[in-house]
């Protein structure tokens, strides 16, 4: 694998990645900007009032069937957030020529469609079809409500939410519904031609196509994106502490009949010179693995609970634990949590699990050259940190972290924020109607139930 | 060499098959240049097989012993967990139970062999007591509740209940709380001695592996021989009209959320099996795919958004078809979707519009063959249902637009349609 980065255009950066080994290649584009909730429902809605139509191609339906032309290319919006920087764009995957009947290529195309649906919106008197404007943005309306469906991510998100209250942090990638519902054809066209203008681009290519080509290729293709200043002050604001002496505590109520009980912590003042391997490490052998201390305890040896798992932001410095329990276990699986961080504050970390988090945090890494959409992230995330190192290096790096280094991450973090989901008290309890023949209503883990 | 080698120029695969002394069936996919390597090992044992028939006597047992044994099969007699052994040996082990079928797997970057002796190691060694039956309750309790909070989930049993008469497809893969706690060590012991048994099992592995040595490694491991395999019983056929045709569930949902259904017949196992999945994927790609006019006309008019999808699900003696997504008034989808249906039904489908979706979906292939993980779980699928998944192109490739219209025409009569509906309760 080959890796190269480039500034095709001033304040647009190509990633190449000479990669043989797919059968795909894949393309994005993204547009970044600092996460704001002014902006950030905006920039969400452009690049799917931008998958709408173009000049060449009006409509879904000849934009779809242009794609299915073009050997099932896709071309979907991709919308992120990495810390407080949003990410806007298209995700682009096509079939590598070797795999084409003889003398088909798609790359070029593929390209070229990319750059239409980005530059080439379909229009009237210049701005954005009004009928497009609105259905896809009640359709935004209803991703931005769609959160209440998983109650654990709704969960994990508004504890999120009440905990960064006072950060852009806790603006989703979506942006939120007030702002959404004000968004307008007009504002939304003005927007989105001060952002071709002003946004930082980064451009991902992974395939078997050489630079050079990708590059005089990139040359014509951006030849009409209408440059201005490039708006180079975006960042994440890291905070250190916790907002208050004590946790917040916040409670919802909700038809449901697990409660899920998150756990928020600021990474604290390791933040400062953050040291990523340990980081890494830390959550691995806090939460984030089958073999960390939350599965073995809460789940494996108090049996409280399917999932008990730590998620960690290091561009943030965030930490969650989230678990869903029912809700008379809520201060067993609470102490349980907060006992198992405090003996890897006190350094109980044997070499054994030390060796066993080590190996599958850099296994976790070393796998990520394996899969085109991972290194895709994994790419977009360092150039938006500024970071240069690549996935393998990062892998050596995590096999030497110490007892030490884990046991410093553990003793930084701050607790900040415990938010619990839980149903309604039993009287006021929503009972689940069923209407129709159907006598009996199930539900449960789509076709499996995963163990770990 | 004592594997069968066979190329598939159309995605530039090659598989490696043969059959051990103890009758496991093993598949290997050569894969040079990724770090990675991928094992899976399943049996042809999922949720349904809860009543079978083995050396004369009939069993019946509880609904989710099959989930219940997957978590079990990680306890190792001398109180290890294969789960922790594992991942010490840096693999990323895991496990799930579908259906039909149930399957454990590992990916890893180092110490293949190692892990991959571990696997068939583990998953040959029952090792139950009443104790560790019993946490499991607790653990597998809150898997239950965490999936009577999901809509999607809710949303499909309800359809299959408006389908199903008897079919045990109709009961949760996981079971009930109350079902569970009728599971014993002996119910475990038995339920693996009866489908855990080489002849009844399929080992994959993707990586930069050695075909033949995989084999052995196999045969090292695992029994040497294999035992009769049980007839599963899921009683009585039943026709293909649902048993209701519609149902709603309230439960806490942003947008009102729908599954259209219909019951399927599905071929004897083998490849026409293979081929009437093909064309029933191909069918519904070409009545409700993107560029199909029925769904550009509902997506511009607000009744459809990006969540909608529709395929056939095939099981082990039942074929379901399922249209869904998110949709404000799902009863004008169905009705949508019946005039589509009847227009194609006399129009016949665009010749056009046939030859672009056949080409995407090849393309399609294409692009789910880079996941060697989903690669491997569709080969030992497809195994236990007698056809091979790299075929996908070549049979795919030779579907034709009438064997489409004549599913559209038959699968999709109104009489045979179901709808659930899963909304916010309202006021």
């Amino acid at each position: 694998m080959e890796v190269s980065r480039v500034e095709v255009r001033p304040g647009v950066w190509l990633t190449h990645l000479r990669e043989d080994k797919f059968k795909t290649a894949c393309f994005s584009v993204s547009l970044l900007s600092q996460l704001s909730r002014d902006t950030a429902a905006m920039n969400a809605l452009i690049p799917f009032v931008l998958r709408r139509g173009t000049r060449l191609y009006p409509d879904m339906e000849a934009l779809n069937a242009r794609f299915e032309e073009l050997y099932g290319t896709a071309i979907e919006p991709s919308v992120r957030r990495i810390g407080e920087i949003q990410c806007s764009g298209f995700y682009a995957s096509f079939p590598e020529d070797d795999f084409l009947p003889k003398g088909e290529s798609v790359l070029k195309e593929a390209l070229e469609l990319t750059f239409e649906m980005l530059l080439s919106p379909v229009t009237r008197g210049g701005l954005f079809l009004p009928a497009y404007v609105e259905s896809e943005r009640d359709n935004l309306l209803d991703l931005i409500a769609s959160r209440l469906n998983n109650k654990r991510a709704y969960a994990l998100t508004r504890c999120l939410e009440e905990m960064c209250c006072c950060e852009d942090f806790a603006v989703s990638r979506y942006g939120d519904e007030e702002t959404c519902r004000s968004i307008n054809y007009k504002k939304l066209s003005r927007h989105y031609k001060a952002m071709l203008q002003e946004a930082p681009l980064e451009l991902f290519y992974c395939g078997r196509a050489s630079l050079d080509r990708v590059r005089r290729l990139l040359r014509g293709l951006l030849a009409p994106l209408p440059r201005g200043e490039v708006n180079t002050e975006i960042g994440t604001e890291i905070r250190m502490n916790a907002l208050e002496d004590q946790p917040r505590y916040t409670e919802e109520q909700m038809d449901v009949a697990q409660a899920n009980l998150v756990i928020g912590w600021r990474l604290g003042e390791c933040m400062e010179d953050p040291d990523f391997p340990a980081l890494y490490v830390f959550n691995d052998l806090f939460g984030g693995s089958p073999s960390s201390r939350l599965f073995l305890n809460v789940r494996e040896k108090l049996s409280l609970c399917y999932y008990a798992s730590s998620i960690i932001d290091v561009r943030k410095g965030l930490l969650l634990v989230s678990s869903g329990i029912q809700e008379k276990n809520y201060d067993a699986a609470k102490e349980e949590i907060f006992s198992q961080l405090e003996a890897l504050q006190r350094g109980e970390i044997t070499e054994e699990a030390l060796d066993t988090a080590r190996s599958g945090v850099a296994s976790d890494l070393r796998s990520i050259p394996d899969t085109q959409s991972a290194l895709e992230s994994f790419f977009l995330a360092q150039a938006v940190t500024g970071a240069d190192f690549g996935p393998l290096e990062l892998a050596e790096l995590v096999t030497e972290v110490s007892a030490d280094r884990v046991q410093a991450v553990a003793q930084s973090v701050e607790c900040d924020q415990i938010y619990l989901l839980k149903a309604f008290p039993q009287e006021a309890e929503g009972e689940a109607a069923v209407s129709g023949d159907s006598g009996e209503v199930n539900a449960e883990v789509a076709e499996a139930g995963e163990t770990a | 060499m004592r594997m069968t080698k066979t190329d598939y120029p159309a995605t530039g695969d090659t598989l490696y098959s043969g059959t051990a002394t103890n009758g496991l069936r093993v598949r290997v996919v050569p894969k040079k240049g990724f770090s990675g390597f991928y094992a899976v090992f399943g049996t042809d044992y999922g949720g349904t097989y809860r009543r079978f028939r083995l050396n004369g006597k009939e069993y019946d047992t509880p609904a989710g012993v099959a989930h219940y044994l997957e978590h079990k099969m990680f306890d190792l007699p001398d109180g290890d967990s294969a789960l922790n052994l594992l991942s010490q040996n840096g693999a990323d082990p895991n496990a799930f139970t579908s259906s039909d079928v149930t399957c454990y797997y590992f990916h890893c970057t180092h110490r293949f062999e190692e892990n991959l002796r571990m696997l068939l190691h583990f998953v040959s060694t029952p090792y139950f007591t009443a104790e560790t039956v019993q946490k499991e309750q607790g653990i597998i309790g809150q898997e239950i509740h965490m999936g009577e909070d999901n809509p999607g989930t809710a949303n499909y049993y309800q359809l299959l209940n408006l389908l199903y008469r008897n079919h045990p497809i109709r009961e949760k893969v996981i079971g009930t709380v109350e079902s569970i706690a009728e599971i014993t060590a002996d119910t475990l012991y038995e339920c693996h001695a009866a489908f855990y048994t080489p002849g009844n099992m399929v080992l994959c592995v993707a990586g930069d592996v050695d075909p033949d040595r995989i084999l052995s490694i196999a045969e090292e491991e695992l029994p040497p021989d294999s035992k009769p395999i049980p007839e599963v019983l899921f009683g009585e056929a039943e026709d293909l009209l649902p048993a209701a045709q519609r149902a709603v569930l309230n439960m806490p949902v942003a947008t009102t959320q729908f599954l259209i259904g219909a019951k399927l017949r599905p071929a004897e196992k083998g490849l026409l099996l293979f081929r009437q999945q093909l064309t029933a994927s191909l069918a519904l790609r070409l009545l409700t795919g993107p560029s199909s006019p029925f769904y550009n006309r509902l997506y511009e008019s607000g009744l459809l958004n990006r969540s909608f999808d529709a395929d056939a699900d095939f099981s082990t003696g039942v074929g379901t078809v399922i249209i869904g997504g998110e949709s404000r008034d799902p009863d004008a989808v169905l009705q949508a979707l019946l005039d589509e249906v009847s227009r194609i039904g006399k129009a016949g489908l665009d010749p056009i519009l046939f030859e672009r979706s056949r080409r995407a979906a090849l393309g399609g292939a294409l692009r789910a063959m880079e996941d060697f993980d989903d690669v491997c779980v569709s080969l030992v699928l497809d195994e236990f249902d007698g056809f091979c998944y790299l075929d996908y192109p070549s049979v795919m490739a030779s579907i034709e637009k009438t064997e489409c219209e004549a599913f559209l025409a038959d699968a999709l009569k109104p009489e045979r349609l179901a709808l659930s509906i899963v909304e916010a309760k309202k006021g």
